[in-house]
């Protein structure tokens, strides 16, 4: 290859100089294309690479041919400098086909640019349309032959006035569920994601372990009612039909990370079935497959993350926790069961009040503990020795996506020297990277933060004042300088150390 | 006869006063603000003054400061009360002093110099009995209620010297001169101002919807959102109940979070508060300065059954330590947390710090 591009230059060194200059750009062409066919996935970094070698190529039939010298002395460096390039661009790809073992092959190293999820473009009008034309296609191919008046899956609406930093995202309103905009009985939908999805958005089911196990469930009855149509494969129907369900119930609630993991491993699951493997056989394997995840990823992992987190509670221990965590509530209840003697302090913030139901169930098990609300923090914060936070997801850059509240919990913690320890399964571990909580969140029903005191609501006609705007944030990120340890099923590790699990999870599968 | 009308009035008044201090206390604030309170308590003094029967500046003084004590005991946590009696305790020296003729202006400090060569109390016992004693207090109470009138139009002019357009600016929950102070620079600047509740009083919304119906941008947050938004904020500006003498704050609780959140991300803190609002006191006894109201407001009595089993805590006040302030904006104009110090011992004289 090199020797070729090495001709071709010389072809094009006498070209310019011999010909008129129009045919110059025509011979141009050529070079940059093959030397980019070459590099199919370092694609971004090595696009510009061809165009610098061409510039020169372009300079050099402007001046008159009497400057011949000069001219062959440009189109010299010029060709040295792309046969540089040129080997350099022959090297990478050549380093992955070596096949070192040990050595993660380049593409993963740098992997194509993920596209970016709808539900963080809605400022943009053609991401929404395309959505819009996704739902109609998804659901015409699951109904062949069969004509529909109006669209199964309608799009959900924005409600209300939207700050104009999160204009990105959607904000939708709990009292106009998209389940009132679908006829009854839905065809498209089957009956219990409809059930979830109404779940989700009404916040009945709430929290990322049980929103991943409903969902789970829910495709196990999917899979029980399924049959696959004539001349359909199992494999690639059944995952065809997974795909408008799941756009419905990001539309409902937008997915979490955890859902995102489920969903990828049961796809996953489903296009591994053989094809020549029997209806009733594939459906109970994808049953086990399903039952052992959950199994394994969520109710075995709780049981070794609290042994480790026990280790990490001593006797006379004051405990802060935030909200509502299925994980730190185990912890607790199961380290109490082991007779150690501690106090626990719940903090809670508006409007969700998730803490109080934390506190129930504390206080169910005879826990002594205090309540307070997250102003309060810097007053209670000098009792306390430990902090226990949940997650909801870990992020590739080691920061922790939680609800909003607890990056100011991890702050005040660090200014008064009290530990911070984060529990978290590694099936919440993502791929993505954030470093604010601005670019990919969540807006809840901005009525939620309206309040009557004393019989009066102040906020009561916010719609009608036009500089007046709610924002009701769902999650934040906490930077890994807060977080002191994060304690999962693979052990304690620091912050920092997710992508070295993602990679080994990777590696895994 | 008319003058026992007129006691019976005063002491009248007085009681009416410190009803509604102890009234005031229930967290959501006193029924009125701080400045009224504070010029409530100035004109009751100055009527002490003019109408309680005393010879000398001596007796003056010990029946202002019978009365203080009586009024700081209804409700501790409202300081303006002992603040003014401070004030008008200063104004009675100051002008006992000039009376007598000598130079008080270079003697006001306790400055090393001065022990070393005065050698010994000074002994003031201020019983020497003058004419035109009683005519300069009042006439010096006056200009102090005058100057008192005219604290937050004073800092809301200061406004433009501080916001430029297109700021982002947060605050917390309620303050009446903030509020001023956003107001004045909205007329001609456009900003954006976004608002923590302040649960579990919730005055952020009140703010909020004065400050959305002068046209400027508002945005209500809640308080677990303070270090999210946090990145976006240029400014952060708030009130506060009290400056306390090391420049500390004694502010509304959730204030302590957003200093330390604004110190992260390197934003100004700027606390708008009159001068009448700092107090001699320091922030160093711990079960002094929490003040605490009905647990009902964080865990309602509709969570009966476990209410008995839990300890719940609402605390009204939090301190924030001075090394998170930037700048204290004053009806005197704009100061470092640090000259706090100087500009209380010209406020106050030493003795009169313990009423």
């Amino acid at each position: 290859k090199k020797h070729q591009k090495k001709q071709k230059e010389r072809k094009n060194e006498k070209g310019p100089s011999e010909t008129e200059k129009d045919k110059t750009p025509v011979s141009l062409l050529p070079p940059p294309q093959p030397v980019a066919t070459q590099k199919a996935l370092p694609a971004p970094a090595s696009a510009p690479i061809p165009v610098p070698a061409s510039a020169p190529f372009h300079s050099s039939p402007a001046p008159s041919p009497a400057d011949k010298p000069a001219k062959s002395k440009a189109e010299l460096k010029a060709e040295r400098r792309a046969r540089q390039e040129t080997d350099r661009a022959a090297k990478q790809p050549g380093s992955s086909s070596s096949g070192i073992k040990t050595k993660v092959p380049l593409s993963e190293l740098n992997p194509v640019v993920k596209r970016l999820p709808e539900h963080v473009q809605v400022d943009d009008p053609a991401v929404v349309k395309r959505l819009a034309k996704k739902l109609e296609r998804q659901q015409k191919g699951q109904n062949l032959g069969r004509n529909l008046e109006r669209n199964q899956i309608p799009l959900r609406s924005d409600y209300g006035y939207k700050v104009s930093l999160f204009s990105h995202l959607h904000q939708y309103s709990r009292k106009a569920p998209l389940t009132q905009l679908l006829s009854i009985p839905s065809t498209v939908i089957h009956p219990s994601i409809v059930r979830l999805g109404l779940q989700y958005s009404q916040g009945i089911v709430a929290g990322s372990n049980a929103r991943s196990v409903a969902l789970l469930h829910a495709f196990k009855q999917v899979i029980r009612d399924y049959t696959t149509p004539p001349n359909e494969e199992l494999s690639r129907d059944l995952v065809n039909k997974l795909k408008p369900y799941i756009s419905f119930l990001n539309q409902c609630r937008p997915l979490s990370a955890s859902m995102g993991n489920a969903i990828k491993y049961i796809k996953k699951e489903i296009s591994n079935i053989p094809s020549q493997c029997k209806e009733e056989e594939a459906k109970t394997k994808l049953l086990t497959c399903i039952d052992r995840y959950i199994e394994e990823k969520i109710v075995l992992a709780a049981k070794a993350i609290s042994k480790y987190a026990i280790e990490k509670i001593s006797d006379g221990d004051v405990i802060l926790v935030y909200g509502y965590s299925s994980l730190v509530n185990n912890i607790l209840c199961e380290a109490f069961e082991k007779s150690r003697k501690f106090r626990v302090i719940v903090v809670d913030s508006r409007p969700r009040l998730e803490g109080r139901e934390a506190l129930r169930r504390l206080v169910q098990r005879g826990i002594s503990c205090t309540y307070v609300l997250i102003s309060a923090l810097s007053y209670i914060l000098p009792e306390v020795s430990k902090v226990f936070l949940g997650a909801h997801a870990l992020l590739a850059n080691g920061y922790v996506m939680s609800r909003v509240g607890t990056s100011q919990i991890a702050l005040v913690a660090r200014t008064y020297n009290v530990p911070v320890l984060v529990c978290c399964e590694t099936y919440k571990f993502c791929e993505r990277v954030q470093t604010d909580s601005f670019v990919s969140n969540e807006l809840d029903d901005p009525d939620d933060l309206m309040v009557t005191r004393k019989g009066k609501t102040q906020l009561e006609n916010w719609q009608d004042v036009s500089s007046l705007g709610l924002l009701n944030l769902v999650y934040d990120v906490t930077p890994p300088d807060f977080v002191d340890l994060v304690i999962t099923d693979l052990g304690m590790i620091p912050c920092t150390s997710v992508p070295v699990v993602l990679r080994v999870k990777n590696l895994d599968q | 006869m008319p003058g026992a009308d007129k006691e019976a009035d005063l002491t009248e008044r007085i009681e009416a006063f410190l009803a509604d201090l102890k009234r005031g206390g229930c967290g959501t604030g006193p029924i009125r603000g701080s400045g009224e309170t504070a010029r409530e308590t100035t004109a009751l003094l100055r009527k002490v003054t003019a109408q309680a029967r005393w010879s000398s500046a001596g007796d003056l003084m010990e029946i202002i400061r019978k009365e203080g004590r009586r009024m700081t005991a209804a409700q501790p946590s409202e300081t303006t009360v002992g603040n003014m009696v401070l004030r008008v305790l200063k104004i009675i020296r100051e002008e006992y002093a000039r009376s007598r003729g000598s130079s008080e202006e270079t003697d006001q400090q306790e400055s090393l110099h001065k022990l070393l060569t005065s050698g010994g109390l000074s002994d003031e016992n201020f019983r020497q009995h003058y004419v035109h004693l009683k005519a300069n207090v009042i006439e010096a109470i006056n200009e102090l209620l005058t100057e008192l009138e005219g604290t937050t139009d004073n800092i809301a002019m200061q406004a433009l010297e501080h916001i430029h357009s297109n700021e982002v600016i947060m605050t917390v929950g309620r303050s009446r001169t903030v509020e001023a102070f956003l107001k004045d620079a909205a007329r001609k600047r456009k900003f954006h101002v976004i608002v923590a509740e302040c649960a579990p009083f919730c005055q952020g919304h009140e703010m909020a919807t004065n400050l959305s119906k002068a046209s400027i941008e508002t945005t209500v947050i809640a308080d677990a959102a303070i270090f999210a938004v946090m990145s976006r904020v240029n400014k952060v500006i708030i009130g506060t109940q009290t400056v306390l003498a090391n420049g500390g704050l004694r502010a509304v609780n959730g204030t302590h979070t957003v200093a330390l959140a604004a110190r992260h991300h390197s934003t100004p803190l700027i606390v708008c508060a009159p001068m009448f609002k700092l107090s001699p006191q320091f922030p160093n006894e711990e079960d002094t300065f929490h003040k605490f109201v009905s647990p009902h407001e964080v865990l309602p009595f509709t969570e009966g059954e476990i209410l008995s089993k839990v300890n719940v805590h609402c605390p009204v006040f939090d301190y924030v330590p001075p090394e998170l302030i930037t700048l204290f904006i004053s009806n005197i104009g704009g100061n470092a947390p640090s000259y706090i110090y100087r500009l209380m011992s010209e406020l106050y004289h030493p003795e009169d710090h313990d009423l």
